[in-house]
Order: structure tokens, then C-alpha cells, then sequence
């Protein structure tokens, strides 16, 4: 009974509310059912499924708040576990920070599930893991990946009448390519809402080929360098710069926003005028759910235009206390390309490094952003509107901020990232992009 | 919670790659966390009817892990408190191996029929994949432990301590931090109890109950005239301890360089917020570091992350076979490598060692999670490479006839799989203490705890930050500095280790939160070292503009 519909979903959401004698009360419906596969030297090596569905109550009496579970849905159960948040409040500390549940919201609709997805069976995922491993055993290669999808439902309803009901699946694919002599290696990653849409065997022939290609590397000294970046490389450290655009934490002088004597970077240039990126949960490419899980109405909104920071995050709390609207936090990201495809990028490129990820990406600096990293599974050297060969991994050292001031060209969009569940979306869609100076540290023997 | 929001929460860097944290559960309350949801005769029947079940369909091996994971999270920050969670996860994870191939399957409906259609699912999961694989699964032998219980031995358990207590501490640590010139301060305490039931085919049915504990703390400073910020997190280590880890004893401190106060097996979090805050204040007038060489004297609360990263990863079996190429990558230090019995990994003072019994430690336990009583072995002895880390279908791999008993899922509802055991560098067998070590040091840095970490997917090039440096010239400690990462790589490191402090110094450093896996899956691990200084390593400045 994992997937409940909004029908089902809200009957038993009211009984529960019809038990509660607290000021007020609010309750999440959760479940989902995940399945996965994960191949090695070109053989399955872990497979399975899991299940599960929760109801959690919380009840408050003025600023204090408790919470319960319970996992059966029989009348006595869901009276107890409301009984159970209301002793769980009383006994709570106060907390100055609790905000009473929100009103009813408009939501808009929702694009998150797929029939398709929801069907998958492990004869699927064990087809879909056959045709990665058939193409590189072919080719004296070595595969390793991983695909794992989910079906799930969210559905809230609190004393202040809101109600909010969500369902989505989302599938993820990655796979690496390892030559067998261990010198070159590829990598690719497929996310969707939708599985129809992914092809394992078209993914993992990028993979091979990049594998293939990135034999035998060369390696260049370490310095400044034009790089394009896929995708995915710039995905990570665009999400890491978006991620740190809270407003409490700007307002309170901890953050890359905080501004110098005071305030924070609202409405401030701080990266190149072409950088165009928003959230929508409407978006057909990168679906994601129309509220949060405290019932805030997502909706279309620039994060940052013109590269100007047109809205930071605020909690309801923040808000509140800064007299402003909530800013819910975004459940996808689009940042806006151009119509160049990587072959055209590739060919207006001089003297140029291709990345195809980056890997283990940690913060180094908070004040200015500063990243550490390894580029991984493909990165080669280009000159004169050429690849020429692939060369050595390097470590990096850079902060998004600086790396987005110093762009050159975007390119196509493309869907990265996930970890949708129940909750929906989580993706993103990032343009290749061009990127002048970007500060690579030392050299990697890692292939 | 996600573990990404608790990083930001925590304001810390945690060992190991930016992960979900799955096992927090549902929401509960205290008495409830304190019943017993099944007896040990109830889960005996249930696991029963998997293994009947799993071998009347076929199954030539199986198991069944019957867990409640409870966790409790208090966080405060300044004079209020933020969050109160009390959760609990209870369900039960099936593993068969059928036609050679593993399949798992997992459910929350814990009664004989719940587990039986789990099962079921499992096998047919196997069977399904049994049709695209080619290396049949081969499982070392194990010895059959009958009914058997094993429990963290723990004085004080951290759920039964009343949360008014442990708020007002951490509160008692916020104020201390403000007082002292700190412009915020938050502050966490993460409990964790697991308690797991195991049983197989092979005629194991193990019941354990385990404990770990976590306080920290991140205190900032803001200079608002010139908009630099600074914070320092608490150098206190996740331990497999109760409360008692929270009440300081005179005998586990010990006077560090530069004021620095050091804990072993007890912790005074008070005093150590109390001293974060003058830190962080002095980090905002710190001098930037000169890049260049410098021996580094790395304190075990900092070195314990750099030992995790550059030996406990590399030297799992699994990674170096190709079972992790996809995700968190493979290993430079191949099967060829230890073969050889001449793999110089470090100097000849290195001696590194795995050990899943050390008391106290976070990954202490009587058996691991495929019911392989714990042990302790030999990584590296004498700088030489000599072993790894293995679980049950690897052994072979290796020419051994056991598995090493590393064998770990993060809650019911995941697969078990290698996992890190506490992975320890031994102290130096000659009295040495800090001060002489510092007193020898004529150009070097000293670090102590953990800051930022990067490492490359075969664990060859690494880069670490720390949460506090002192400048060491001539002998003496100068001062503190600022912006600094070293850079190097493992081997060359490793050979690098000219002295270590001996055993008086002994101390765990541990990740709560160390990422593996896809599904990716937490896990807990201590490492122990005493403070240890390598010569001649790249130090690099992280200062920039945006």
C-alpha cells in the first residue's frame, strides 16, 4: 500500500485531524517504493527493492511543538499517535522559532510522475544493466553502474485547512567504462522523471568512447586554463554556489552574500551579465514538486538574471522576522544556455581543457566560496578547435563566483542531478559553458 | 533530514562524500524509544520463516537482519533551542543468494507474512540476475555462533538521560562561546542506538546493541568592518560510547600547544566552546600562510581524517577489485601491490592497523553484519603493505579463508556490504611527547582538527585543510595562521612520517557520517593515532577575492 492516492491520501488525513485536541496540528503521508541494480566487472553485484509508508503527526500548544509516527492506519493507531505529539508538546521547551502551520495554498500542477517509471520491474533493471555491460565487454572494457528508480507519494493537511498531495518517480543512471589495461576511463549520467526516455545503452556508449579516448594521458603542468566544462561538472559547483543562498545567513554576515559593513548581495552583480538561472516546478525537462514539505507553494522564480542575485532563501521564520515573504527553497534549477553544442564550443577553442566531471568536491573557503575538487573519467586537451589528446587528472582550487565572472560561451542545457523521490524533482538544467582562468593546483596519477 | 542539511546545520565537514543521512527514521517519542517493539524469541520465529522460506525457494544461503534504529538530535543555537528529534526506523532486510547471485529485499511490515513476501521478492530478484551473471558468488566459511549477544559496553545510556540535561549543556556550551567574544554559536548532540538482530543459514542468531554519541559545535566570528567571518568547530570525535563521553574527567585532557586543550575518552565541550571562541577571534587578524614546504605536525584529531582518507579507503577490498569504479572509484594500491610483500606504503614507523574491537570506538561491535565475530589485523606493518579489508564473498579473492568482519548496512532497509573497521596508526614505541616534537620542528605548521578534504578516486593526490594552525619557527609555536591546505600524495606522504608521538598521546578521531555505495549508505569509523609530523609537505594558500 505504498502509493496512496489523493483520494485515500486525504481520508485518512482527516480522521487523523479529527483527533486532535491540541491548538493545532499537522500531519505528513509519506511512501515510496524503490528498486536498484548495481553492476561491476561487467556482472551484477547488488540488487534489490524496499517499501515503506509513514504518517507522522505534530501537534503544538502555543510556540510548543511535538511530533509521532506510526505505520498503521486502523482508527485506535491514529488516534494514539495524535494522543502521543500532544504529550510529546506539552513536555516540549519553547521554541521561539515556531511558526503555526500555513493556510490553505494554491498549487500548480504537477508533472512529476510517469506511468512508465512506476511499472519498472527487476526483469527491466536487470535488461537495462545487460545492455551496458554486452557493448563494453565487447570492446575489452569494463563496466560498472548503477540505476535506481523510485515511485513515491507525499500528500500534508493541517488545522488551518491546508492540504497538499504530490506524486512522482524519477529514475537515475550512471556507469563508468574502465579500459582493461587501467588507463582510461568514462563516465556518464542519465536522470529522468520519465524512463522511457533513458537508454542504457545509448548512455553507456558515450561512456565507452570516452574511455577509449582517454587512454594513455599526458600530463600538461598545472595553472590557469580556458576549460568547458559539461554539464555535470559545472552542475556541481553551480548547485553548491545556489545551495549557500540563504537569506539568514547573508543577513547575519556568514555567507559569500553577507556584504562587507553590513547587509547582503540582494540585487547585487556578482557574476557575468549572461548568467540567466530560475526555478520552476513546472518546467517539462526538469519537473519538480509544487510545494515543499512544509506546504509552501513553489513557483517560477529568478534566482539570479542578468547575473544579478534577484532572491535569496527565507525560511517562514526569517521572513517573519525580516518582514518579507517566504521564499521557499527551490526544488530545480535552470540555468539558461545558448544553441552552441560542445563540437561547436570544441572548434572555437584555442588552447582549451574538456571536463567531462568533477569528483569530491569540497569547500574550502566559505567566505569566498573556494572549491577543491578533481576532475575525473575524461578530461583532455584541445588546440586549435581539436581535441589532441587526453591528459592527466588535476586537482582544482576555485570558488563559482569567480569561475562565473569569467565566462566565455554557454552552450546547450542538458538534465543533471536528481535524487527526486517522493519529494520530486532535485534536477537541474546546466548549459555547457566556457570558462577562462579556472585554477587547476596540482596534477592527479588517478585514472 | 538530509545529510547535506545537517553539514550546513553542523556548519562542519564530515568524513567521507556528501551523503543522505537515511537512517533518522521516523519521528517517535522517549518512552517509546525505550519499549522493546519484538523479544528475542519473537524475532528468532520471524527470521525463521525467511531462512525456511528462502531455502524451500531455492536458496543456496540466506539472511535476515531484524533492526530498530533509534536516533536522537538536539540542536540549539545562541540561548534557544532548535530542534528536538527523537526518530526510530524498525524493519527487517532479506538477503539470499539463489543460482549463485545475491538479490535483497526489505519491508516495514515485520510479521511472519511481511517477511515471507520479502523473502520471496529477494529470490526473485536473484533469480532475475542470475541470468546476466558470470562470477557466482563464493562465501568463506563461518563459524556457526548459535544464540548469541553483544552490547557497546556502555556506563550511561544517552536516551535514558533526560533531554533537559543535555539542552541545558549544550546551551551552557553556547554561552560560554558568546561570553568569550563569539558572534553566534550553535550547537549539536547526535545520538544513535542501534539494535540489530541477525541470523542466517549457516546457524548464527546474533542480537547486538550498539551506541554512539556525537556533540559538537561551530563558533563564529564576524568582523562586520571588514566582512571576514571565521568559525571553529568543536574538537571533540563521534564516539561508540554512552553519556559518560559527556562528562569530563581531568585524566582524559591534555595540554596541547598554543593553550590547545585535547580530549581523549571524555570531553568537555563547555571548555572547548569557551577557547573555540577566542580562536575564531584571533582567526580574523591570523596571517596568511606563506605557500611553500613545511613539516607539518599533525595533531590525531586532524590526522585521523587524513588516515581515514589515504589508507582506510584505499585498502578496501572492494574498491580495488572494481566494485566501487562507478562511485566512489577504485584503488592504487592493487592486489599486485601487496602481493609483492615490498610495497613501501610509508616509512618504516608506519604501522597501521584494522581493528573492530578497540572499546569505544565507532565501529566496535561483536559481529559484524553478515555474522563474522570481530577482530584485529595488520594493514600495514613496518611501512610495508600487508593486507586489506574483506568481507565473506572476497576472502577467496585474497588466497584467505575468513572474512575480516567488515560487513555493514546502515538500517534494515539497505544491503550489507564491505565497510571500513577503525583503522588506526600505532604510536611511537620510544617516549616522545608534543613538546619535543614542536622543540625539534624548525619551519612547520602545527593542525589540529578536521577541516576541508579531497581526495582522488584511486586515493593518490589529496588535499586537507584543518581547523587550526599554529606557525612553528625554531622550536616554538609563533602564532596562528590562515588559508591553509596541504597538498600531497599518499605514498609520498606516508613516507614523509618522521616521528610519532607514542602512546600518552593516543587518541580516536572519528566520521560519524562516512559515505560508500550506491544506494549510497553512512557509516561510523574511528581512527586513533598519536600526534605524528611528516617532513616537506606542499602547503598551498586557499585566501581569495570574489
Amino acid at each position: 500500500m505504498a502509493i496512496l492516492s489523493k483520494e485515500e491520501a486525504r481520508k485518512i488525513l482527516e480522521k487523523v485531524l479529527s483527533f486532535s485536541k491540541a491548538d493545532g496540528c499537522e500531519v505528513n503521508l509519506n511512501g515510496s517504493d524503490g528498486g536498484n541494480i548495481r553492476y561491476a566487472r561487467n556482472s551484477v553485484s547488488t540488487s534489490g527493492e524496499d517499501s515503506n509508508i509513514s504518517l507522522a503527526v505534530q501537534s503544538y500548544y502555543g510556540k510548543k511543538a511535538g511530533s509521532a509516527t506510526i505505520n498503521e492506519f486502523d482508527d485506535a493507531s491514529l488516534e494514539k499517535v495524535v494522543r502521543r505529539a500532544e504529550e510529546l508538546a506539552k513536555l516540549a521547551p519553547e521554541n521561539p522559532e515556531f511558526m503555526e502551520p500555513l493556510g490553505p495554498q494554491t498549487y500548480g500542477p504537477s508533472k512529476t510522475w510517469s506511468e512508465a517509471t512506476a511499472k519498472i520491474t527487476p526483469d527491466y533493471r536487470a535488461q537495462a544493466a545487460a545492455n551496458s555491460i554486452g557493448p563494453a565487454s565487447a570492446k575489452d572494457i569494463t563496466a560498472a553502474g548503477f540505476l535506481e528508480d523510485n515511485r513515491g507519494f507525499t500528500a500534508m493537511m493541517n488545522s488551518k485547512g491546508l492540504f497538499a498531495y504530490n506524486q512522482s518517480t524519477n529514475v537515475d543512471f550512471t556507469v563508468t567504462m574502465r579500459t582493461n589495461d587501467g588507463t582510461g576511463s568514462g563516465w556518464v549520467t542519465r536522470n529522468f522523471n520519465d524512463v522511457s526516455k533513458l537508454d542504457t545503452a545509448e548512455a553507456s556508449k558515450v561512456a565507452i568512447d570516452k574511455a577509449l579516448m582517454s587512454r594513455n594521458a599526458k600530463a600538461i603542468e598545472p595553472g590557469k586554463y580556458t576549460v568547458i566544462l559539461e554539464p555535470a561538472a559545472a552542475g556541481d559547483l553551480i548547485g553548491l554556489m545556489l545551495f549557500g543562498m540563504n537569506a539568514r545567513q547573508a543577513d547575519e554576515g556568514r555567507s559569500y552574500l553577507s556584504k562587507k559593513g553590513g547587509g547582503t548581495k540582494l540585487n547585487e552583480k556578482i557574476v557575468d551579465e549572461r548568467v540567466n538561472i530560475y526555478t520552476d516546478p513546472q518546467h517539462d525537462d526538469v519537473p519538480a514538486s509544487p510545494w515543499m514539505p512544509n506546504g509552501l507553494a513553489r513557483k517560477k522564480m529568478d534566482l539570479i538574471r542578468g547575473g544579478v542575485v534577484k532572491n535569496l532563501i527565507y525560511d517562514r521564520y526569517w521572513a517573519s522576522q525580516k518582514n518579507v515573504e517566504a521564499v521557499p527553497l527551490p526544488g530545480n534549477r535552470i540555468m539558461e544556455g545558448g544553441s552552441a553544442s560542445l563540437e561547436d564550443m570544441i572548434k572555437d577553442t584555442k588552447k582549451g581543457i574538456l571536463v567531462t566531471r568533477f569528483w569530491y568536491i569540497r569547500a574550502v573557503d566559505p567566505q569566498t566560496l573556494l572549491y577543491t575538487g578533481l576532475t575525473r573519467d575524461g578530461t583532455f586537451y584541445i588546440e586549435n578547435g581539436v581535441i589532441k589528446h587526453p591528459i592527466k587528472n588535476f586537482r582544482f582550487n576555485e570558488s563559482p563566483v569567480i569561475m562565473l565572472n569569467n565566462l566565455e560561451t554557454l552552450g546547450k542545457q542538458v538534465r543533471v542531478g536528481g535524487g527526486g523521490g517522493p519529494g520530486g524533482g532535485g534536477s537541474s538544467l546546466i548549459p555547457y559553458m566556457k570558462i577562462r582562468d579556472f585554477t587547476f593546483t596540482s596534477l592527479s596519477d588517478a585514472v | 533530514m538530509k545529510r547535506r542539511d545537517f553539514v550546513q546545520l553542523t556548519g562542519l565537514g564530515i568524513g567521507g562524500m556528501l551523503l543522505p543521512f537515511p537512517s533518522m527514521g521516523n519521528p517517535t517519542t522517549i518512552e517509546a524509544m525505550l519499549d522493546t517493539p519484538l523479544d528475542i524469541r519473537q524475532k528468532k520465529q520471524l527470521a525463521d520463516v525467511a531462512l525456511n522460506t528462502a531455502k524451500s525457494s531455492g536458496a543456496t544461503y540466506a539472511d535476515i537482519r531484524i533492526g530498530r534504529y533509534l536516533n536522537q538530535f538536539i540542536s540549539t543555537r545562541e540561548n534557544k533551542v532548535q530542534g528536538i528529534e527523537n526518530s526510530e526506523s524498525f524493519g527487517t532486510g532479506i538477503r539470499v543468494i539463489v543460482n549463485g547471485t545475491w538479490g535483497f529485499a526489505a519491508t516495514n511490515d515485520v510479521t511472519n507474512d511481511g517477511v515471507k513476501k520479502a523473502t520471496l521478492r529477494a529470490v526473485a530478484i536473484a533469480k532475475a540476475n542470475s541470468k546476466f551473471q558470470k562470477e557466482p558468488v563464493k562465501l568463506a566459511p563461518v563459524k556457526a555462533f548459535g544464540e548469541v549477544v553483544w552490547n557497546t559496553p556502555i556506563q550511561q545510556n544517552a536516551f535514558e538521560v533526560p533531554v533537559s540535561e543535555k539542552v541545558d549543556l549544550l546551551l551552557k556550551a553556547n554561552a560560554g562561546a558568546l561570553q568569550n567574544g563569539a558572534t553566534f554559536a550553535s550547537s549539536n548532540l547526535f545520538m544513535v542506538n542501534e539494535q540489530k538482530y541477525f541470523a542466517s543459514t549457516d546457524g548464527s542468531y546474533i542480537d547486538q546493541n550498539i551506541h554512539r554519541i556525537w556533540p559538537t559545535f561551530n563558533v563564529s566570528t564576524i568582523d562586520k568592518a571588514s566582512g571576514k567571518f571565521k568559525a571553529r568547530q568543536a574538537l571533540s570525535a563521534p564516539m561508540g560510547m554512552g553519556y559518560e563521553y559527556m562528562v569530563p574527567k581531568k585524566e582524559d585532557k591534555l595540554q596541547g600547544p598554543a593553550g590547545m586543550v585535547l580530549y581523549r575518552n571524555s570531553y568537555d565541550i563547555v571548555e572547548d566552546a569557551t577557547l573555540a571562541a577566542k580562536q575564531a577571534k584571533e582567526m580574523i587578524t591570523a596571517k596568511s600562510v606563506e605557500p611553500g614546504k613545511y613539516d607539518l605536525v599533525l595533531e590525531p584529531n586532524h590526522l585521523g581524517l587524513t588516515i581515514h582518507e589515504s589508507v582506510g579507503h584505499p585498502l578496501e577490498l572492494d574498491r580495488i577489485l572494481g566494485y566501487e569504479a562507478n562511485y566512489a572509484g577504485t584503488s592504487f594500491a592493487t592486489l599486485d601491490k601487496l602481493k609483492s610483500g615490498t610495497f613501501n606504503y610509508g616509512s618504516k614507523i608506519v604501522n597501521i592497523f584494522a581493528d573492530k574491537t578497540q572499546p569505544g570506538s565507532l565501529g566496535a561491535v561483536g559481529y559484524d553484519d553478515e555474522g563474522v565475530q570481530c577482530k584485529r589485523w595488520d594493514l600495514i606493518r613496518d611501512g610495508i603493505l600487508v593486507n586489506f579489508q574483506a568481507i565473506r564473498d572476497q576472502a577467496h579473492i585474497l588466497g584467505q579463508n575468513e572474512s575480516h568482519g567488515c560487513c555493514y548496512a546502515q538500517s534494515w532497509s539497505d544491503v550489507q556490504f564491505q565497510r571500513m573497521p577503525n583503522v588506526s596508526l600505532a604510536p611511537g614505541k620510544e617516549p616522545y611527547s608534543i613538546d619535543q616534537m614542536i622543540k625539534d620542528v624548525e619551519k612547520g605548521i602545527y593542525i589540529a582538527g578536521r577541516g576541508s578534504y579531497s581526495i582522488d578516486q584511486q586515493r593518490y593526490n589529496f588535499q586537507f585543510g584543518g581547523t587550526v594552525f599554529y606557525e612553528i619557527k625554531n622550536g616554538a609555536i609563533t602564532g596562528m595562521l590562515n588559508d591553509v591546505a596541504y597538498q600531497s600524495n599518499t605514498q609520498e606522504f606516508w613516507n614523509s612520517c618522521v616521528k610519532i608521538c607514542d602512546e600518552r598521546d593516543y587518541r580516536l578521531f572519528g566520521s560519524f557520517f562516512d559515505g560508500k555505495g550506491q544506494p549510497s549508505q553512512v557509516s561510523a569509523v574511528s581512527h586513533g593515532s598519536a600526534t605524528a609530523r611528516f617532513n616537506g609537505v606542499n602547503v598551498i594558500n586557499t585566501g581569495r577575492t570574489i
